[in-house]
């Protein structure tokens, strides 16, 4: 719905209040949104303009005496009950028929799954390739269909206005159409533990479908373009290793891969092992199995989430960190 | 110079001013407070113990703001900065806004205000105040034993999963729930039973009106925030599947029974302050309040429209659409009844004989604040704008400008407006009023800015940040440290004035409502003999007396030589 409001300062670019409008969502959200921001306006400098009126001109002054007015009037009574509530619906209709389009998906639209851990985001796309940023088309309808590992997300891209929780145990959809190609943040907006704030990804518009493709096609020729050693590093990366291993021999949330391979391990439970192909595998696949002495065990799996191949990857790049 | 009038002169006709003996030091020893049932001295207990959880709860705001100051790390990691945010939370809401104003203010106020010599139940009253100090014990043990990182909103699954000591928190909350209701059941029964010969319900001030309506919600909707609770330690302590998937349980489940609790809880905190303020703006206008039918009904109609609007805190929760819309329809509905009391304030004004008493200043700053706070409540309301804004720094600037910025600065009317009943002594106006400043522009100051942080892309409970946004948190930041510093000036002032205070009269503003007639500070049982009420707003029906430094009833100024105007100016 084109609203009848003029859009001041909701420009494409970045205005006083907003980041530059991205989908198209963001340009009925915004004259929405400045919609309401008249009418408060108006209400707000009105109540204090009173205010300030009164409190000049009926300040206390010797020997002028607070004057007797009529305690109630029903007309004003009712006017200002009645004023604000037909401006209340008008605001909860814009409001209403904006959602309605910002919560269908389109059936025409680009099909992305999301999977959200703590604390990174799992973007895959219909050719099963797996990425930590989101690339998507100008100009076309694109789905997100959105689930937890673990606790409450929310996926937020300021640019697009728009926002849905992404919870464990169900699905959740969010759809948009990008206006302008570039690079937007995308971040969580339910707090969802110590590095909520760290959950904070891109969104990167390509001009067209063809640039789309071709970014693709050559992302997921990882094993073609890279060598072992590079892809891994890509994996640890792009898939959120990188919150809680380091490289440089600090323990994080989860042990350093300094020096890893080949070492002893002590586990919790007071067993130990060798961190050879297998452990390195199966700390992957399964990372409950076997926790490491003096760490949580919070690792979510990558099962379904990482190839063979990719595993490959990911173990030889370990196993140069020495 | 005033004099105060003592009981001990028998030839004043006045209304006795002050008592030798007072409540305050009828009885002494530790045990004539902890044990005692008066309402009054309840009523002290529970301000102190609000006042220090409130600067527990400001020390964690000034660690956090200091700590956003940069993206990168300044006093501490994400850990403590996670409990620090979920703590101040917790501690503001549940332990000060939620019992300030009812329970510290209105125990001290409610049986005076009604001509009472106490509350219906005066060991339940007690009783109230031992849970809540008993729910505060399990918060601090909370934060010695592993802290909590949570939030105040207890969200599933994290609630059920994280390591910290979620279930002591919880079983705090229970506690203070208890509290709580038994403080709303009291004022229920007290307003029913207790009110004085002539003071039909279309008499009661309209503090009263507010506080019954909070009671009303405090003793329905508590009880699911406590059994919210046990369900959840019952979930983590012995994993039975109720909000977690991983144990087949339904985590959107928590969100409705939180909220189900929880909004109408925002306004156990909004109503008691928005009845102080209809006083207050009356007494120090001179004013007879206007539309006091509109404003007594217009809390009864928060607390009720209050119960259906709950799920406005998930419209991207995931639950159906065609709930989502019924929520926002509904929740303008409440916008309404707040908007009424704000015009009607300002029309009670209008020809007014206005004081700028500190007292006023804040009942002033309280509209000034809460008009942004409401009218911001309506973009969050709205569907379409709520989805950008939601879990954004737009939200909590909202929040804090209703709860910090009205219910907190309507507790801070609340008290400087009945200062002079309570402690019995005059604090320095001077002084008050530029506290009252650096709260409003320290207040503003802090918050504004996040409006906007919020709208450009903000996320709440962030603890770093995108470089961009360094200026408006540094701007933030600065504001808190003025409203800390005012805050605590705001304190120094009144305690200073027990120690060095003028005695105050029993009716230093003009006030035309039962508890400006006993005498400042009331004695034990508040009156002798039941006073007879009339209408609590006609302030012709007091004037004010040279000698003693305050109003009496015009019946007995009219013996006296000296002819005074009801504004209190000596007739020329
Ligand atoms: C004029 C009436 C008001 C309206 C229309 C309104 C509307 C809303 C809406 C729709 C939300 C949900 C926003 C979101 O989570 O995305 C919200 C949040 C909130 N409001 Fe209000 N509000 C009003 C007044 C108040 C008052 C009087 C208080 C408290 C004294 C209050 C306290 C809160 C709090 C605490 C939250 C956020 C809670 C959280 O997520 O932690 N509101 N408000
Ligand atoms: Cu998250």
């Amino acid at each position: 719905m084109k609203l009848f409001i003029p859009n001041m300062l909701a420009n494409a670019d970045a205005g006083f209040w907003f980041p530059p409008q991205g989908s198209t969502v963001a340009e009925h959200s915004d004259s929405v949104y400045f919609f309401i921001l008249y009418v408060c306006t108006f209400f707000f400098v009105l109540i204090v303009s009173l205010m300030v009126l009164f409190m000049v001109k009926y300040r206390h002054r010797p020997g002028v005496e607070a004057e007797k007015t009529s305690t109630h009037n029903l007309t004003l009574e009712l006017s200002w009950s009645v004023i604000p509530t037909l401006l209340t619906i008008v605001m909860f209709w814009v409001g209403f028929t904006g959602y309605i389009d910002m919560r269908t998906p389109p059936s025409d639209s680009y099909d992305i799954n999301v999977i959200a851990k703590k604390w990174s985001w799992a973007f895959q796309y219909p050719n099963g390739w797996i990425e930590s940023e989101l690339h998507i088309p100008k100009g076309e309808n694109v789905t997100l269909t959105m689930a937890s590992d673990d606790v409450i997300h929310s996926l937020w891209v300021p640019a697009f206005r728009t926002k849905m929780d992404v919870v464990p145990g169900r699905y959740t959809q969010e759809w948009f159409k990008a206006t302008r190609a570039g690079e937007y943040p995308l971040m969580c907006a339910e707090y969802c533990g110590q590095k909520h704030s760290n959950m904070i990804s891109k969104v990167i518009v390509h001009e067209t479908r063809g640039d789309f493709d071709k970014w693709l096609q050559q992302a997921s020729d990882i094993h073609k373009n890279k060598t072992p050693v590079e892809a891994g590093e890509y994996f640890y990366k792009s898939r959120g290793c990188i919150q809680c291993h380091s490289l440089d021999g600090t323990p994080k949330n989860g042990p350093t891969f300094k020096g890893l391979f080949g070492s002893e391990r002590k586990f919790a439970d007071g067993s130990t092992g060798v961190a050879d192909k297998n452990y390195i595998r199966q700390s992957i696949l399964e990372p409950q199995s076997q926790v490491v002495a003096g760490f949580r065990p919070i690792m979510p799996t990558f099962k379904g989430q990482l190839t063979d191949q990719d595993i490959t990857a990911i173990i030889a790049f370990i196993e140069a960190q020495k | 110079m005033a004099t105060v009038v003592d009981s001990s002169d028998p030839k004043s006709n006045f209304p006795i001013q002050y008592r030798e003996l007072n409540y305050l030091n009828c009885s002494s020893g530790w045990k004539s407070w902890f044990f005692t049932l008066d309402h009054k001295r309840i009523g002290i207990m529970y301000l102190i113990g609000v006042t220090c959880s409130f600067f527990l709860g400001g020390l964690f705001a000034v660690l956090l703001r200091t700590e956003l100051l940069s993206p990168d790390r300044v006093l501490m990691g994400p850990d403590s900065y996670n409990q620090m945010f979920t703590l101040h939370g917790a501690i503001m809401t549940f332990l000060v806004i939620i019992p300030g104003v009812p329970a510290a203010i209105g125990n001290i106020i409610l049986p005076v205000m009604l001509g009472a010599k106490d509350v219906a139940f005066p060991r339940m009253n007690l009783g109230s105040f031992y849970l809540w100090m008993f729910g505060a014990a399990f918060f601090l043990a909370a934060i010695v034993l592993g802290g909590l990182d949570t939030g105040w909103t207890f969200y599933t699954p994290y609630s059920v999963t994280t390591s910290t000591a979620v279930i002591t928190a919880l079983l705090g909350v229970f506690i203070l729930g208890f509290s709580s209701i038994f403080t709303g059941l009291n004022f229920i029964v007290t307003i029913h039973t207790m009110r004085p010969p002539g003071m039909t319900w279309f008499k009661m001030p309209l503090f009263l009106w507010a506080l019954y309506a909070t009671a009303l919600i405090q003793i329905l909707a508590t009880p699911v925030l406590g059994i919210t609770g046990l369900l959840l330690i019952v979930e983590r302590a012995f994993h039975i599947g109720i909000f977690d998937p991983a144990l087949g349980g339904d985590p959107v489940l928590f969100q409705h029974f939180f909220w189900f609790y929880s909004h109408p809880a925002v306004y156990v905190m909004i109503l008691p302050a928005m009845g102080v303020v209809s006083e207050v703006i009356a007494v120090h206008s001179r004013k007879h309040i206007f539309g006091y039918r509109f404003i007594a009904y217009s809390s009864i109609a928060i607390a009720m429209f209050g119960f259906l609007v709950w799920g406005h805190h998930m419209f991207v929760s995931g639950q159906s659409r065609v709930v989502a819309v019924i929520f926002s329809a509904i929740t303008f509905s409440v916008s309404i009844p707040s908007a009424i009391k704000v015009f009607n304030w300002l029309t009670t004004m209008y020809k007014g004989s206005i004081r700028f008493t500190t007292a006023m200043c804040y009942g002033l700053a309280f509209i000034f604040i809460f008009s942004i706070g409401g009218l911001t409540g309506l973009f969050l309301a709205t569907l379409a704008t709520d989805v950008h804004l939601h879990d954004t720094y737009f939200v909590v600037a909202h929040f804090h400008y209703v709860m910090m910025g009205s219910s907190l600065v309507g507790l801070f009317a609340a008290v400087h407006h009945w200062w002079p009943k309570i402690s019995g002594k005059m604090f320095s106006e001077t002084w008050g009023r530029i506290a009252c400043l650096g709260v409003f522009l320290g207040f503003n100051l802090t918050f504004f800015p996040q409006f906007l942080l919020g709208t450009r892309g903000m996320p709440r409970r962030y603890y770093t940040y995108l470089e961009e946004f360094q200026g408006l948190h540094i701007m933030s930041t600065c504001g808190a440290y003025l409203l800390g510093l005012s805050s605590a000036l705001m304190a120094g002032v009144l305690i200073y004035s027990v120690y060095r205070g003028k005695k105050a009269p029993a009716n230093p503003w003009g006030g035309a409502s039962l508890e400006w007639q006993c005498s400042s500070p009331p004695p034990h049982n508040n009156f002798d003999h039941p006073p007879l009420a009339g209408d609590p707003y006609i302030m012709e029906s007091v004037v004010y007396n040279e000698e003693i430094g305050g109003y009496v009833p015009v019946e007995c100024q009219g013996d006296n030589k000296q002819s005074v105007t009801a504004s209190g100016d000596k007739e020329a």
